[in-house]
Order: structure tokens, then C-alpha cells, then sequence
């Protein structure tokens, strides 16, 4: 059943195939996010109550979105790690969670900036904010357990069950603004159903959300690469690599 | 799967599963002290599903929706005093329906208006009066530009109070 | 275009200060997260590198030394 994978399970295949879909996700994300924030700033009608203010939900969410799904991929990549031993696995979870951690503090910074002149406050302790508070630690802690150690399959073992644990925060973050009463609002965007908002409002919304996955994309391609090179260096493959690159 | 691996997995999962109903319970136990505030209703026949009601002198949040109509100013101060109904859909109000004032002596959000959603913090006082610290503004999901809200009879203009 | 002049693009409508702060701060941390990658990338080659330089003069001691042994 996993025969198909197998290839994928060393390193220097990975390594060459991560290396040739950089460059693509880059690319796309610089033309997504080109148009879309350009859209996003100029282009795209004001709120009826909250005005030019309202542009800030073209990082604010997609940042949030982010933030979440970056965990989710974490988490599945700590446990296929713990599981099966994947090494390649632990790299990722490894490469992934400095950039999970900036899209929540993102999230965090630019919901400030949005509920100050909105809501008329920086910070609230209500469930949405907390929890995904709670989210930026659980990061940092992932990345903290993955620095601790010396020994990479251990580092790997104590932070992928940090990053296992914590997804039940995911869907207390997601659904807490329906559970309990909160002073952030309900979900506008959901992969289910129509938006609460008009077309011309999120289609920037779109292309803003994509420039932004494939940025994601980009970066934790880059840092993999790090990750399988330092966790490798001793394979004549790395040796042989890093000599024709550094002349 | 070799019997190792099988072995992993199932303690990762039990680990995993026992620890989401430890969640859950915790969340359970909890959820009265999650909720960020009382509605209306509940200040008058308290928590809907606990029965708890707030005492007099106890500083509490409250939200709901500004009545219109109801949104008294002092002419030579910020002092402002509006009632607060619980939130509903479609917005529509009942002189029956339990209501609480706020009394309030500062700066106004930018997006209080009549028919917002507001969540205020302050102290109760005899006959549900709230005398507030803080007024914050709750919004909807729902963004509109200014042409489709005009086009729907919403009003947008910002009142000077 | 919902903007007239460059001066109201910047005022925002009078939300300006929150909106430049989050678009700013958004920009600040992502090319922060961007040198990083690249800093980090750099650096383990470099390690690498290094390390590789240091075992290849190390077995050229060592078989001048063996040599040496063998030749005395």
C-alpha cells in the first residue's frame, strides 16, 4: 500500500524534488499576493459600517486560516514521524512550525490593529482570542522541543507529541465563537457555502488567501531543504552537494 | 503494519483520545466561565442553562443589541445612557422584551450605532442598570460595500454621538 | 480605484494608523521569516563545508603520517 511512497522516504529524492518546486510556488506567490493586496488596497469597495478599516481582512483571515491548517499539516506530519519513524516526516513538522508561528502572530497582530478603532479594544480575553493565543505557545513550544535536542530523533519524538497534543486547541479556536458567546464575530469565509460577503470583496479575498498558501508553500520548502541537509550531512550525497555549491 | 508500529500507534491514539475527553470535560465544566457575557434575558431570569443570576454590585459584561430609539446623551458631557435588548434575527423589538440600561461616561466605539451589538463591562445597579467602564462594539460576519447596503435600505451614516 | 489622491489612499478614511500598522507589521514578519530561511539555509552549508574541510585535512595528516612512519 505504501510501496508508492517509498521513494519519497529518501532524502536526496525528496531533497532534488522539494528544490524543483521552490522555485514555482514562489513565483505563484508573488503573482497572487501582486494582485491580490494591489486589489485588496485599491480596488476593493469599503465596508458599509466599517469603512477603509475593513481592508485589514485581507491578511487578518487568511493569516488565521493559515495558522490553523499549517498545525493541522504539523500535527499529521509529527504523527506519521512518531508512527512509522518517517525522519523526513519529523523534518518537516520541523520546517513547518516557524512558519505556522508568524502567521499566528500575524493573525494576533493584525486583529489588534482591526479591534482597537472597531471594537474599540486592542486585546479581549473571549474564547477566539485566547485560544489562538494558546495556538502561538503550542508553537513556540514545538519549536523550542526541536531546538532542545541534540539528538534529532529524539527532539523530533518530544515535539511531535507536543504538536499531537495540542490539536485539540484546533477546533476549540474554530468553533469557539459558536459555543460560547464572544465578542469576535462568526466565520465570513468557509469552505461550505456561500461567503457573507459580495464578489467583488472576495475575490481579492481569493487571490490574497492563495498568494499566501503558496508563500507558505514556498518558505517551508526552503526550510525542509535546511532541515534534510543538517540532519544528512554526514551522507557523501550532502558532501558532494554542498562542495559544487559553495566554491 | 508490524506489530511495533501497530503497538505506536494504538498508544498515540489512546494518549490522544483520553486527553480530547479530558478536554472536553475541562471545556464542559467551564463553558459558564468562557462565556465573554450575560444577554439581557439573563440578567433578569438568569444563565439560560444554569439559572445562575448576577448579584447587585457585581461587575459584570453584558452584550446585546442598542434599542433604537433608546440612546439618551448628555448635552454637556460624554455621559450616555441606551437600553440593551437580547440579540436576535430579525432585529425587532418589543417594549415586553427584558431590557437593561447602560449608563456610560466616556468614548464610544466607532461602531456604535442604534441596532449594534454591544458588549459592555460594568456594575450592576438596582432596577438593571449597568453602569459601564467600558462599551465595546460586537460586529457580524457580514461585510457589505457602501452601494449593496444603500441598495438594501441599510443605513450606514455614522450618528454623532 | 477608491481612492482620489495618494494623500487619501494613505488616510485610509481616517483608519490610516491601523491599517498601514497591520499591513506593515505583516510585511516586517514575513521578511523576517524569509531571511531567516535563507540565513539558516546558508549557514548549515556552510557548516557543512566546514566540517568536510576539517576531516579532509585530517586524513591528509594521517596518511602523511603514515607515510612518514613507513618511510623511517
Amino acid at each position: 500500500m505504501w510501496k508508492w511512497l517509498h521513494p519519497y522516504a529518501n532524502p536526496e529524492i525528496t531533497y532534488h524534488f522539494t528544490g524543483k518546486l521552490t522555485p514555482w510556488f514562489t513565483w505563484l506567490s508573488i503573482i497572487l499576493l501582486a494582485i491580490g493586496l494591489t486589489w485588496a488596497l485599491l480596488f476593493a469597495p469599503a465596508d458599509y459600517q466599517q469603512g477603509e478599516s475593513f481592508r485589514i481582512f485581507y491578511i487578518h483571515v487568511p493569516a488565521a486560516i493559515l495558522s490553523m491548517s499549517i498545525y493541522v499539516g504539523m500535527a499529521i506530519a509529527a504523527f506519521s514521524g512518531l508512527v512509522w519513524q518517517l525522519k523526513l516526516a519529523d523534518a518537516s513538522a520541523a520546517a513547518l512550525a516557524p512558519v505556522g508561528a508568524v502567521f499566528t502572530a500575524i493573525a494576533l497582530i493584525t486583529g489588534a490593529a482591526w479591534g482597537k478603532p472597531m471594537w474599540g479594544t486592542w486585546w479581549i480575553w473571549d474564547a477566539r482570542l485566547t485560544s489562538e493565543l494558546i495556538l502561538l505557545f503550542l508553537y513556540l513550544g514545538v519549536i523550542a522541543l526541536h531546538n532542545a535536542f541534540e539528538d534529532k530523533a529524539l527532539a523530533g519524538k518530544a515535539a511531535g507529541i507536543l504538536a499531537i497534543v495540542g490539536v485539540i486547541n484546533i477546533p476549540i479556536i474554530k468553533y469557539s465563537v459558536e459555543w460560547w458567546n464572544t465578542l469576535h464575530q462568526g466565520a465570513t469565509v468557509s469552505k461550505f457555502g456561500k461567503p457573507a460577503m459580495s464578489a467583488d470583496m472576495y475575490w481579492p479575498f481569493l487571490f490574497c488567501f492563495f498568494g499566501f498558501a503558496f508563500f507558505v508553500a514556498a518558505v517551508t520548502c526552503l526550510r525542509f531543504k535546511t532541515e534534510i541537509l543538517s540532519r544528512n550531512s554526514m551522507r557523501p550525497w550532502v558532501k558532494a552537494l554542498v562542495k559544487e555549491e559553495i566554491k | 503494519m508490524n506489530p511495533r508500529r501497530k503497538k505506536r500507534l494504538t498508544i498515540i491514539l489512546s494518549v490522544l483520545i483520553g486527553l480530547s475527553v479530558v478536554a472536553g470535560l475541562v471545556l464542559y465544566a467551564l463553558s459558564q466561565n468562557i462565556d465573554l457575557f450575560f444577554k439581557p434575558s439573563e440578567i433578569h431570569q438568569g444563565k439560560e442553562d444554569t439559572g445562575l443570576k448576577a448579584q447587585l454590585g457585581q461587575r459584570i459584561r453584558i452584550g446585546g443589541l442598542v434599542v433604537p430609539g433608546s440612546v439618551k446623551r448628555d448635552e454637556s458631557s460624554l455621559k450616555v445612557s441606551f437600553k440593551l435588548a437580547d440579540m436576535r434575527m430579525p432585529i425587532a423589538f418589543n417594549d415586553a422584551d427584558p431590557m437593561v440600561t447602560v449608563k456610560y461616561d466616556g468614548i464610544l466605539p466607532d461602531l456604535f450605532r442604534e441596532g449594534q451589538g454591544i458588549v459592555a463591562n460594568g456594575v450592576l445597579a438596582e432596577g438593571f442598570i449597568i453602569e459601564a467602564s467600558e462599551v465595546l462594539a460586537k460586529h457580524d460576519e457580514n461585510y457589505m460595500p457602501k452601494e449593496l447596503a444603500e441598495d438594501a435600505g441599510k443605513a450606514h451614516t455614522k450618528p454623532s454621538y | 480605484m477608491q481612492f482620489s489622491s495618494f494623500a487619501e489612499f494613505i488616510d485610509m478614511g481616517g483608519y490610516g494608523f491601523y491599517v498601514w500598522l497591520s499591513f506593515g507589521m505583516a510585511t516586517l514578519l514575513l521578511v523576517l521569516l524569509v531571511m531567516n530561511s535563507l540565513v539558516s539555509n546558508k549557514q548549515v552549508k556552510q557548516r557543512i563545508a566546514k566540517q568536510q574541510a576539517r576531516q579532509e585535512k585530517l586524513k591528509r595528516a594521517a596518511k602523511q603520517q603514515a607515510q612518514l612512519s613507513q618511510s623511517s
